[in-house]
């Protein structure tokens, strides 16, 4: 059977089936060299003629699997290395760390279940649901605990945001060193999450008045705990136990989990089991020596909790090859943990020049926005950039300007803009300008 | 036929049911009130000024001997770390420079803070396994390594409070973003080594 490899196919003009295969395959081997991550594959995509016009392919000769075949179900083997990744070197066990979502892989603005990043402190805990408390005290007229299927009757709401790791693209206040858009900004996902408003709760236990800080702790083997403004705990947290449709996954803190739209990722508190309502801070441990942004004089700022207005573009994106000249549609994603997208400029020529991308409707608060401008690269050296601003008229920031007023020690919340930089033979890399 | 009328009328009604009009405890009555041993047992936050630390004690002598078997494998004999796991001590004047170095001597502000983290996370490989004295003991060993105590130290409830944590006033706060303003500029812009 005469099986070709694309790569000797990958010279026909226009085709865009080769196209793809072709950029599929460039990826895989991309993922694997940038993080030499356990899983990334190489996938050799191979075309067997057989299947191709005029010819009958195989599949449409034969009858497939029936119905429950895969009563869960689970992508086509064909996309198997669409799949979250860690890099060895960064953390020194695997429980306490960080894996990135593949948004080089995604389309649209949701994040499927099973690529939503993790970040855990203590591994993922393996809870009996039916053995699963939430108590709410402290400063509260009627200290109340709730079993799983209690919470569940009070009324709920479902929203659509992101959370995001205030580490993400920490690795690069310095310098480029990540190879793919993955590891540059997939500490970022995007669910439905649906669950009960905090503010509903907190009514319900009575709030002393005086009560300004509310304590949020996980029963995971880190307890993580993190002290959230009551104000921002009664405007749109809520406590979440779906997310796309289906109940949390695990690796989201099943059975229940905080949700602090918009606030940086550590605070959104999975296998929530506790909140305890005071008037200070606790000054906890990832309030202090952690999530703290150390500032070029050796003062740190603390309780940076927004996310700032943030954008990557996601094609063609850094680890990705180009192997055509021609029409290409660039996309990414935007967001802001202040609100609303309201516009996405896209620069090819490293910043000199830009165009209002087409932002995908709806745009929600606190979610990430899929924006597109269509672009024809005539096979010279390009740098492409995307520039996000947000509903209060915030210009998403240059690395330069950050640097200028935080130095490079800060870790995070580091927003700025990122350049992919297009060789003339379609390589793409990342790099920082100025 | 649809009766859009007696629809609405219904749906109003079921708001007005449902909607709590003002925020009054107990409008829902679920769940049942948490007993205080019940929530003594999950209660192991502590507060910046003492609260809630648990009545018991530890040394300096009791805390090196369980330092060395339940936290040296990962944080190093003297807490200088073992490969990539957080180094415990020294740093000390690292903060401004190019490799700044966050320890409990170098960085964390408030005392309370590491009894609460050992408390609740440590050690790693077993958390919440310690009682509270093995918790004072080992806290109180870091402290020693960070010579923030001296080698007689008893740590309890009152004396973590007399402990003079080197970083104390390095941070601040509120939030002072958007610190930065760029300009959304759209033509012939001025960029740095672009193309």
């Amino acid at each position: 059977m005469a099986k070709t490899k694309i790569t000797e196919l990958s010279t026909e003009p226009n085709s865009d089936l080769d196209r793809r295969s072709f950029l599929r395959k460039s990826l895989a081997a991309g993922g694997a060299v940038a993080a030499a991550s356990a899983g990334a594959t190489q996938v050799l995509a191979e075309v067997n003629p057989a299947n191709l016009p005029p010819n009958k392919p195989i599949w449409s000769q034969m009858l497939g699997p029936g119905v429950t075949q895969s009563p869960y179900g689970s992508p086509s083997p064909h996309e198997a290395h669409v799949v979250r990744r860690n890099i060895g070197w960064l953390t020194s066990s695997t429980q306490s760390s960080i894996n990135f979502t593949p948004l080089q892989d995604l389309h649209g603005i949701i994040t499927p279940n099973g690529l939503h990043f993790e970040r855990h402190h203590g591994g993922v805990p393996s809870i009996n649901p039916n053995e699963h408390r939430l108590i709410i005290h402290g400063m509260v007229k009627y200290p109340l605990m709730f079993t799983m299927e209690e919470l569940m009757r009070f009324p709920s709401e479902s929203h659509i945001h992101f959370i995001e790791c205030p580490a993400n693209g920490g690795m690069e206040w310095k310098d480029a060193q990540m190879e793919s858009v993955q590891f540059t900004h997939g500490m970022v996902s995007c669910c439905e999450w649906t669950g009960v408003k905090v503010s509903t709760l907190l009514d319900e236990v009575g709030v002393d008045p005086k009560g300004t800080w509310v304590l949020a702790e996980g029963a995971d083997g880190g307890a993580m705990d993190r002290s959230i403004p009551m104000e921002k705990m009664m405007d749109d947290a809520m406590i979440c136990w779906a997310q796309n449709g289906e109940r949390l996954r695990p690796e989201q803190g099943y059975p229940v989990r905080l949700l602090v739209p918009g606030f940086e990722g550590n605070m959104n508190i999975k296998w929530i089991r506790r909140l305890k309502v005071g008037t200070v801070p606790w000054m906890t441990r990832e309030e202090t020596s952690k999530y703290t942004d150390l500032m070029e004089d050796g003062t740190a700022r603390q309780f940076t909790f927004v996310q700032e207005t943030n954008s990557c573009i996601t094609y063609p994106s850094a680890g990705q090859q180009l192997s055509h000249k021609g029409f290409h549609e660039i996309n990414g994603l935007a967001w802001s943990g202040r609100g609303k997208i309201k516009q996405v400029d896209v620069s090819v020529d490293g910043g000199r020049n830009w165009r209002a991308a087409k932002l995908q409707e709806p745009v929600m608060n606190k979610c990430l926005t899929r924006f597109r401008i269509p672009w024809q690269w005539n096979g010279e050296k390009a740098q492409l950039q995307s520039r996000a601003i947000d509903e209060t008229g915030y210009v998403q920031p240059t690395l330069v300007q950050l640097r200028k007023v935080r130095g490079v020690n800060s870790i995070y919340h580091k927003n700025s803009i990122y350049t992919w930089e297009i060789d003339t033979n379609g390589g793409i890399k990342n790099v920082q300008l100025g | 036929m649809f009766n859009s009328a007696k629809f609405i009328g219904g749906f109003l009604g079921s708001l007005l049911l449902v909607t709590p009009l003002l925020a009054e405890p107990l409008q829902y009555k679920l769940g049942r009130i948490a007993t205080d041993k019940e929530i003594a047992g999950w209660d192991i936050s502590v507060g910046p000024d003492g609260s809630n630390l648990p009545d018991a004690k530890g040394t300096v002598l009791q805390g090196e001997k369980l330092y060395q078997t339940k936290c040296a494998y990962c944080h190093g004999e003297f807490g200088e770390a073992v490969g990539r796991w957080p180094v415990l001590m020294g740093g000390e004047e690292s903060l401004a420079s190019m490799e700044p170095v966050k320890t409990v001597g170098s960085y964390w502000p408030y005392a309370t803070s590491v009894f609460s983290y050992i408390r609740r996370a440590m050690p790693f490989y077993n958390p919440q396994t310690l009682s509270d004295e093995e918790t004072y003991a080992i806290t109180a060993y870091v402290f020693y390594l960070n010579d923030l105590v001296d080698e007689e130290f008893e740590l309890n409830s009152e004396s973590i409070m007399e402990i003079e944590m080197p970083n104390s006033t390095g941070f601040y706060g509120p939030d002072p973003r958007p610190d930065v303003q760029n300009v959304a500029c759209m033509k012939n812009c001025v960029t740095g080594q672009g193309l």
